[in-house]
């Protein structure tokens, strides 16, 4: 997992995704094509502001491995203000979310190698106000 | 001159109040609170650590300085509980940043005095014309051992400081004072710290914040009511009160910068956080005197004097508004965050 | 050239224990050899479904491996191992059907197996058919993105949890009427409404069990196919589509368009209209997954498959049973081999051999679907 992880701790740190100059599309996580233009896109890192808005979430009760210890926990489909979606956790209580509630990202943990291994960190969610 | 181009800090939201812990060891509630002047503590959540809270208040930091990160020269993160024992929480933050690669860095431990010794290398490496900006973090989320004393205030929380030139409070000058005194300590592997109970006052705490800062004051030909605020470095709310006395400062110049009754002690963040707090009020013209302390042992001493540039400077949110964020937990959340149960 | 399936074989899904890979997978051979009276030498190729030997058993190479154990290795054919997620089993089908229709091979075996019970982290492992470093990495196993699904198409259309839990009332319904069924039991409303969440709104009940299982099909062209067979059931469509694979990249979350994209171009090329299929087979990998199948299959307009299933029109006796076997809810999803084990189904209910269960058709569908959506596989099949 190290190498796999480095390659993209730019990326997960500073939220940085793609941006289209062909067409203008925002993408994340960042991509080599441009989905619609392909090889006639442009495709260049950009790092969004970290402010969005909820499309939808779950409260994860059957946890993924890495987030055993907070579970219940929430993740959510976060669509950026500049358009690119996200699917990231969602530091709030799961009773006072809202669809279309404004979020700003954070830098978080994510969880570990095990007890030896690396630690994962990357950006997660709250809400803002 | 060189000095503080801007400050950023973090304080988790959660906290534990006294009364719980106490309630948990048998203790009197009120004897603690009353002993040692601290209402609640903050507590790192599952998802943080001494590299988040750095993180946090660095972006925050930069975001008030509104500088090119590539600007930055040097990165130095001050902690007694970095993540790793070995790799730097520093690179965590530049990359975090996007300072790049083309910078110095290095981790630093002093116990709470670490993120002090920061600034004043930054304060060094602008003065030589090394770096441009210095970036000089304290973030703690220390470790208690469960029913010892330390317990009630060893809390999380940090503070980044931007030094360079164009400040918002320009550093007049620093002192520092240090020995070998091993009054509080941790060894390698170990995972809660011991200490020498009373022998960490007198030898340790006093002797070294009351020599720095009278180093300080006779460096730089100033006496105590030159200055509208001291902050000292905060173990709890009575230790800087009577050194304060015992340098000739009075109460209401501590008072600003004493933000350890509502978030205890948190290290490597103490008397940064607590500048923090000064400088969210403070006015141009107005003096600061800084004195940190570390066990093992050292003070660093500093003077701050407040520039016009604070007027456009964005202080919002303040540290007070962050001490006001908060959500109370009971001690087994308390002990599950800081994972002191044993699986 | 025409394409039909002249036998079918199937092992019985769920926990098995005393069973390993191999002996899955030869069990359920056997079975559709036996069922289409062949000899064995008479197979010119055989195509495997199968998502994560490597991860479940420690296994690659599968391809090589099956062609050993179904003791066809001397004959040298060639034996492909394919995976899609847990569209495996219908990519193998497709893949299998290009390799008849084509005229390349007169007799290929489509076949899916999977064996996840000798790791503990089976249900870890079949969320890697979902976007590992961005979407389980961030928390988002398949049931949390269901789960996001789900929530956005009750808020948006106004499914409720009642119209979730009714599909899995009515999947372990049929699965009584199955013997090869994981579960054979019948659960009420009161059962699937108050079990404990698994990731929200999505209950225990609403999840379907991952399992043990292999399934296999014989497919043959059409003349060669009556020197078999009296029942041949013919494929007249086998479609696939792709789409994003994570679901942040779709262009609407309540919409497979992987799933209307390879209907639509089944419907095509069978000459048909939805409302021309008797009886069907969805992925409901999770509830929501069979509500979404009736809209983007075309039974009903985008937002209303709620109403399908509260009015009771796919039930076994209802206008278009849905699901007969069970669906992988009731009937067990043994990934890899889902999407055989659904073209099984539908073949025995064209022949009339679907005992208890059967229903009156002459032209059945099959659906399966990759992790959330990033492969469908529809397949129409006829008498």
């Amino acid at each position: 997992m190290l190498p796999k992880f480095w390659r993209k701790i730019r990326f997960r740190y500073g939220l940085i995704g793609s941006y289209c100059e062909n067409c203008g599309n925002y993408y994340y996580p960042p991509r080599n094509l441009c989905p619609r233009c392909r090889r006639k896109g442009k495709v260049k890192e950009v790092q969004f502001s970290g402010y969005g808005r909820v499309l939808s979430w779950s409260v994860v009760h059957d946890a993924v491995e890495n987030f055993w210890i907070s579970k219940p926990y929430v993740v959510a489909l976060i669509e950026l203000d500049e358009g690119a979606r996200i699917i990231a956790p969602l530091d709030c209580n799961p009773r006072e979310i809202e669809e279309g509630m404004r979020v700003r990202a954070v830098f978080r943990k994510f969880g570990e190698d095990g007890e030896e291994g690396i630690i994962h960190y990357g950006t997660k969610f709250v809400p803002i106000g | 001159m060189v000095g503080i181009v801007s400050y950023g800090t973090y304080i988790p939201r959660y906290r534990i109040v006294v009364d719980e812990i106490a309630r948990i060891w048998g203790e009197n509630a009120e004897v603690v609170k009353r002993g040692l002047g601290v209402e609640q503590k903050s507590v790192p959540g599952l998802d943080e650590d001494t590299a988040t809270i750095a993180v946090e208040c660095a972006r925050e930091a930069l975001r008030r300085a509104k500088i090119d990160p590539k600007k930055i020269g040097a990165v130095f993160v001050g902690s007694e509980s970095h993540p790793y024992v070995v790799k730097p929480t520093g690179t965590v933050v530049a990359e975090a940043l996007g300072v790049g690669n083309e910078y110095f860095c290095a981790d630093l431990e002093f116990a709470c005095k670490a993120g002090t010794a920061g600034i004043q290398i930054c304060y060094a490496m602008v003065k030589a014309g090394m770096i441009d900006y210095g970036v000089a973090i304290g973030a703690d989320t220390s470790q208690s051992r469960p029913g010892d004393a330390l317990e009630f205030t060893a809390s999380a929380g940090g503070a980044c400081f931007i030094i360079g030139r164009n400040c918002i409070a320009e550093i007049e000058g620093t002192f520092s004072f240090t020995s070998d005194t091993p009054d509080f300590w941790r060894r390698e592997g170990q995972p809660y710290p011991s200490h020498g109970g009373r022998f960490t006052g007198q030898p340790a705490y006093f002797r070294h914040i009351f020599m720095a800062t009278k180093g300080l004051l006779e460096k730089l030909g100033l006496k105590p009511s030159d200055f509208n605020y001291v902050v000292f470095h905060q173990p709890n709310a009575k230790f800087p009160m009577r050194v304060a006395k015992m340098l000739g400062f009075g109460k209401e110049q501590v008072r600003a910068g004493l933000v350890v009754p509502y978030i205890g002690n948190t290290y490597s963040g103490s008397s940064l956080i607590g500048l923090a707090s000064v400088l969210d009020v403070a006015k141009p013209g107005e003096r600061i005197l800084v004195t940190s302390y570390g066990s093992g042992a050292g003070s660093d001493s500093f003077s701050f004097v407040v520039t016009d540039k604070i007027e456009e400077f964005e202080r919002n949110p303040t540290v007070l508004d962050k001490i006001r964020e908060c959500e109370f937990i009971d001690y087994g959340t308390y002990v599950k965050f800081m994972r002191k149960i044993r699986r | 050239m025409r394409v039909a399936v002249i036998g079918v074989g199937c092992s019985k899904f769920g926990e098995l224990w005393e069973m390993g890979f191999r002996d899955i997978m030869i069990s359920a051979g056997v079975e559709a050899l036996e069922d289409a009276n062949l000899e064995g030498k008479e197979i010119d190729a055989i195509y495997v479904g199968n998502m994560s030997a490597g991860r479940y058993v420690g296994q690659e190479h599968i391809a090589s491996l099956i062609a050993d154990y179904s003791g066809l290795a001397d004959l040298h054919i060639p034996c492909v191992r394919v995976e899609a997620g847990d569209a495996s089993g219908g990519v193998a089908l497709r893949q299998a059907y290009m390799a008849v229709a084509s005229g390349m091979h007169d007799v290929v075996i489509a076949a899916g197996a999977e064996k996840v019970t000798d790791v503990p982290n089976a249900v870890e492992i079949l969320s890697s058919c979902a976007d590992v470093e961005w979407e389980v990495f961030n928390g988002a196993n398949l049931p949390a993105l269901y789960a996001m699904i789900a929530r956005m198409h009750m808020r948006r259309y106004g499914t409720k949890e009642e119209d979730l839990a009714m599909v899995s009332v009515k999947n372990h319904k049929n699965a009584t009427l199955n013997p090869k069924a994981m579960f054979r039991r019948e659960i009420d409303l009161e059962t699937a409404l108050n079990s404990p969440y698994v990731a929200e709104p999505l209950r225990l009940f609403d999840c379907s069990p991952i399992c043990d299982g292999a399934s296999v099909v014989i497919l043959a062209s059409e003349d060669v196919a009556r020197k078999y067979t009296d029942t041949p059931i013919y494929i007249e469509a086998c479609t696939q589509a792709s789409d994003y694979l994570a679901l942040q990249s779709r262009r609407d979350i309540t919409t497979m368009d992987s799933v209307v994209q390879a209907s639509r171009q089944a419907y095509k090329i069978a000459g048909i209209d939805p409302k021309d299929v008797d009886v069907v087979e969805v992925h409901d990998s999770f509830t929501i997954a069979e509500i979404i199948a009736y809209e983007d299959l075309g039974f009903v307009e985008k937002g209303r498959g709620a109403e399908l299933v509260r009015e009771g029109v796919t039930m076994l006796d209802g206008e278009i049973p849905v699901n007969p076997s069970g669906g992988l809810k009731a009937f067990g999803h043994a990934v890899g081999a889902t999407g055989i084990r659904q073209a099984v189904e539908i073949v025995l209910q064209l022949r009339g051999d679907a005992g208890k269960r059967q229903v009156d058709a002459e032209r059945g569908l099959s659906l399966n679907v990759g992790g959330t959506g990033g492969t469908a596989v529809v397949t129409v099949f006829s008498r």
